[in-house]
Parts: C-alpha cells; sequence; structure tokens
C-alpha cells in the first residue's frame, strides 16, 4: 500500500488507500454522534490553512476537523496577510514552516501549487483543499465515504460492512462543469480506482479539451443517461473560472444539463443525488430536488468534517498499515 | 488492546508462535463466571453497571461476562465497545490505528463502569481506555476486569477482577481466542 507524505491528489492513495480512509473516517463518525465531540488524538501538532481562495465549508471542514482531534489551527487570511504585500507563495510556506507547523492545508486558485509547496515544504505534511482546475481530493472521499453511508443504511448494514466491495460496478453519472471542475478530477479518480463505472455528461463546450486517459465514457444525452445511474454528481458552473462564456446562458445551461424537477422523475428510484457545494438553486439544480431525501448534500458537509480527520490522523499521527518504512 | 494485534504491528511485528496452553477454553469459561459472581458481589448487584470492551480483544469476553451476568441475576445487561486508539499516548512513535468503531451510546454519568480486556500488559491501553470512558460522562466507579494479568505495568494500574495472573517475560506473547488462552513468542518473518 501506499504511504503518502503528503495529500495532493487522489492517485497518491490507490485503491487500498482510500478504503483504509474510509475506514479510519468510520471511527471518526463515531466521535461525531458522542456528546463530547473531540479526542485528544493529535494534541500538540499545529496545522494551518493557507486559502488563496474563498470557501466555507471546506475551510471550515477541515478546522472543525482539527480541533475535535486537538490539534492547534492556526488560519491564514490571505486578505490580511503579507501575500498583500507581494510575499511569494514559497516564502509564505517557508514562513509558516518555521513556525513548526505539521501541516499546511492548502487552497489555491493554481493548478498544481499544493505540489509546489510539497516540494518546498521539509517537515510539514501538505493537504490538497482544492487547486485550480486540478484536485480537490478530500471532496472525493468525502462524496464515496457519503455514497457508502446511503447504501449502507438503505441494506441495514454497517458501512464498515460493506468494505468497498459496494462501489463495484456502481454507475456514477458527473453531471456539468467537468472542464473547471477539481471535485470532477478528484471524483473520476476516486470513484474509478473503487470499481464504479463512470459516465461524465455536460456541453460539449465544458467537458476538458481532452479525455484521453481517463476511464469514463461520455454520454450523448443527460435525460437518456439519468435512468441507469446509481449515483448523480452535479457540480456547480465554475463562473470565477470563466464557465461564463461557456453556456449561452444560465437559462440554456439550466434547461439542457440542470436537474430539474422534470429530470428527477426519469431516476431510477433508489438513485443518489451528491452536490460537493455551494449549490447554485435554480441553475445546475432546481430549488425543490436540493430539498428531496436523495440529495444528500447536507450529509456530505456532516461527513466532511469525519473524512478529514482521517485524513490529518493517517498523515500526521497513524500509520499506513502494511507500508514499508525505512526510517 | 489484544497481543494478537500488536503481534501485526511493528516495531514488534513477527509471527505468533503458541509454546504451551495456559487456560483451555472450559477453564476460560469458568474464570469468566468466578469474574462475574465477582462483579455481582462487590457491586452488591449490577443495577448501574454497564460492561465496557475494549476493542477488539475485550469485546467478545465482554459479552460472555454479559451474558453470565444476567443468567445470574435474570436481567440483562448493556454492553459497550471502546476502541482506545484514538487516545493513545503512542501515537506516531508506533503504528496507531482504530481496529473497529467505538460503540458506547449511553451517557455513563453515575454508573459503574467495568472495562473488560483479554490482557493487561504495560497498562496504558487502559490509561487510554480511562480517558476514553471520561468523554462518555462521569462514571460513579470505573473497574477493570481482564482474563490474564502478565504484569510489567509501566503505569500505576491494577486490575479489580482477574482471571488468571500469569508472569511472563517482556518478550513473550500471550494470545486470548476460541482456543483458550495461549503463551507463546513472536518469530521474526
Amino acid at each position: 500500500m501506499k504511504r503518502p507524505q503528503h495529500l495532493l491528489s487522489i492517485s497518491d492513495l490507490g485503491t487500498d488507500g482510500i478504503a483504509e480512509v474510509l475506514r479510519v473516517a468510520e471511527a471518526f463518525a463515531e466521535v461525531e454522534r458522542r456528546s463530547v465531540r473531540k479526542v485528544p488524538t493529535l494534541r500538540g501538532k499545529a496545522v494551518a490553512t493557507l486559502f488563496f481562495e474563498e470557501s466555507t465549508r471546506t475551510r471550515l471542514s477541515f478546522e472543525t476537523a482539527a480541533k475535535r482531534l486537538s490539534a492547534d489551527v492556526l488560519s491564514l487570511a490571505v486578505a490580511g496577510s503579507s501575500v498583500k504585500k507581494g510575499e511569494s507563495l514559497r516564502d509564505t510556506v517557508e514562513t509558516v514552516e518555521a513556525m513548526g507547523i505539521d501541516a499546511i492545508i492548502i487552497r489555491h486558485g493554481s493548478s498544481g501549487a499544493p505540489h509546489r509547496v510539497a516540494q518546498w515544504a521539509t517537515r510539514a505534511r501538505v493537504i490538497n483543499a482544492g487547486d485550480g482546475w486540478h484536485e480537490h481530493p478530500t471532496q472525493a472521499l468525502l462524496d464515496c465515504f457519503t455514497v457508502r453511508q446511503v447504501l449502507a443504511e438503505r441494506k441495514g448494514a454497517v458501512p464498515e460492512e460493506l468494505g468497498i466491495d459496494c462501489f463495484a460496478g456502481l454507475r456514477v453519472l458527473i453531471v456539468g462543469d467537468i472542464r473547471h471542475s477539481r471535485v470532477a478530477r478528484s471524483e473520476v479518480l476516486a470513484y474509478s480506482a473503487l470499481g464504479a463505472k463512470v459516465t461524465l455528461v455536460a456541453p460539449g463546450s465544458l467537458l476538458p479539451p481532452s479525455l484521453e486517459g481517463w476511464p469514463v465514457t461520455v454520454a450523448p444525452d443527460f435525460d437518456a443517461a439519468l435512468g441507469d445511474a446509481d449515483v448523480v454528481s452535479l457540480l456547480r458552473l465554475q463562473a470565477e473560472r470563466g464557465s461564463g462564456s461557456y453556456v449561452p446562458s444560465l437559462r440554456e445551461y439550466t434547461a439542457g444539463w440542470g436537474l430539474t424537477a422534470r429530470r428527477v422523475e426519469l431516476l431510477g428510484e433508489d438513485a443518489i443525488v451528491t452536490h460537493p457545494g455551494p449549490m447554485v438553486r435554480g441553475v445546475e439544480i432546481a430549488s425543490d430536488v436540493a430539498d428531496l431525501p436523495r440529495t444528500v448534500a447536507t450529509q456530505q458537509v456532516t461527513n466532511g468534517v469525519a473524512v478529514r480527520m482521517a485524513i490529518l490522523f493517517l498523515l500526521l499521527g497513524g500509520e499506513w498499515p502494511g507500508a514499508d518504512r525505512h526510517d | 488492546m489484544a497481543e494478537r494485534e500488536r503481534s501485526h504491528t511493528r516495531p514488534l511485528g513477527g509471527v505468533f508462535v503458541a509454546r504451551s496452553q495456559v487456560l483451555s477454553p472450559p477453564e476460560v469459561q469458568r474464570a469468566l463466571t468466578r469474574m462475574s459472581h465477582e462483579v455481582v458481589e462487590r457491586n452488591g448487584g449490577i443495577d448501574d453497571v454497564v460492561l465496557v470492551g475494549l476493542q477488539t480483544g475485550g469485546v467478545p469476553l465482554a459479552r460472555r461476562m454479559a451474558e453470565i451476568l444476567g443468567q445470574i441475576e435474570e436481567t440483562s445487561l448493556r454492553v459497550g465497545c471502546l476502541d482506545v486508539a484514538f487516545y493513545r499516548d503512542d501515537i506516531g512513535l508506533r503504528p496507531v490505528l482504530p481496529e473497529a468503531v467505538t460503540d458506547v451510546p449511553w451517557d455513563l454519568t453515575g454508573k459503574v463502569v467495568v472495562l473488560v480486556d483479554d490482557v493487561l500488559f504495560t497498562g496504558r491501553t487502559i490509561r487510554a481506555a480511562l480517558n476514553a470512558v471520561n468523554d462518555f460522562g462521569r462514571a460513579r466507579a470505573v473497574q477493570l476486569a481482564v482474563m490474564i494479568d502478565r504484569g510489567h505495568r509501566e503505569l500505576p494500574i491494577r486490575p479489580d477482577y482477574v482471571g488468571k495472573n500469569l508472569p511472563t517475560r517482556r518478550d513473550e506473547m500471550v494470545d486470548v481466542g476460541d482456543e483458550g488462552v495461549w503463551i507463546g513468542t513472536l518469530e521474526s518473518r
């Protein structure tokens, strides 16, 4: 099994690694259900969040996770930092590391920024909390975790018992702005590593320029694809990355690619709808659809904390079983 | 923590090679019966008693004790499971991973908590368990039941109910399972 130093991409984990994260996250989900939702596991460790892009849930989720593990959390508000005075990313990272930070959680508008940070970091572990169009690994992990939770609940089983077998042959349909979506990239890697069959559906302009090497198929017709989906993963139009100019208008986008009340009827009875948030009601998802029991966006947010606790624990405190250690 | 699990983790990694049997399965059952009677005697019944098995070695023993206690007192007893991985003091020093999900679905405030584990060794698992129990409420008392006390304590912890005291060498290994209790050594792979 791979034993990554950092979590930069889903591919750092491999199938066994993803399975391990899901298993450990289940133990942390139990901590979340207690009345005292805190364990002393990472006492004395310090975690810094460096968010060069705005975020509500990811940042809160990571900070909550770190605090539940008793780690100290420092968050750098870029707007009020020396970055505004022209300090480079490298110098910022070196400054943070010089303070004895054990993990750097970074979100950056440029794809690959966390990889650079990982090269510069000498002892801190680096966690990618979303980089440009590239990846958002913890989001994909919590999506998988949530899907398994729902499948287990329906079977009246404990999620752990399902292992990762429940993903074998699972039909996942990813819809929308795939071109600009880091969530889509991480989801494709995670779901397919677990054995699911991933299909993409999007306007041609919002598909990546090349899908070579991606373990996916592209569905020509959204309506037709809905009936065959076990999981529908909706994505937000990334307006801040210029998606607006890739579609004629939001209304037309909704008409063609939004999950409307009519389209929901085309879904199988058991199909699950996921959304990484923030949802833009009325664009990629109709407001009524967002509130259906099959839409698990809120559950995803809840699970995000447990999954991020697992990641922090595995990188900072735990050990990847079976991994060879040479030190 | 079951020593069986310890054997899978470094720096103690290796294969458990059994040398001799310490307790046969019927002897384990008799020990559990005696310990259950001691629990009843000491607490004057089992009204406020809850059993908490430590994952994973202590859980089956806790379930068996609950069954016996149920027969003695003609009532049913609640059994919780506790994984202490998150409370250990050696996180980062050796591989520590949760083995199973904790399940203590009640407030322990005012209860008499009997922790059940298979082997008592350094006492560090129990130290971690005491911290964990505290997070589920302020128990009126916490007692400790172990099948084997093998000595070599590193902390001021002692058991209240013991199946068998077993003097061991530090490098030996004790295994509690369906085949009874065995002592052996860890051979490198």
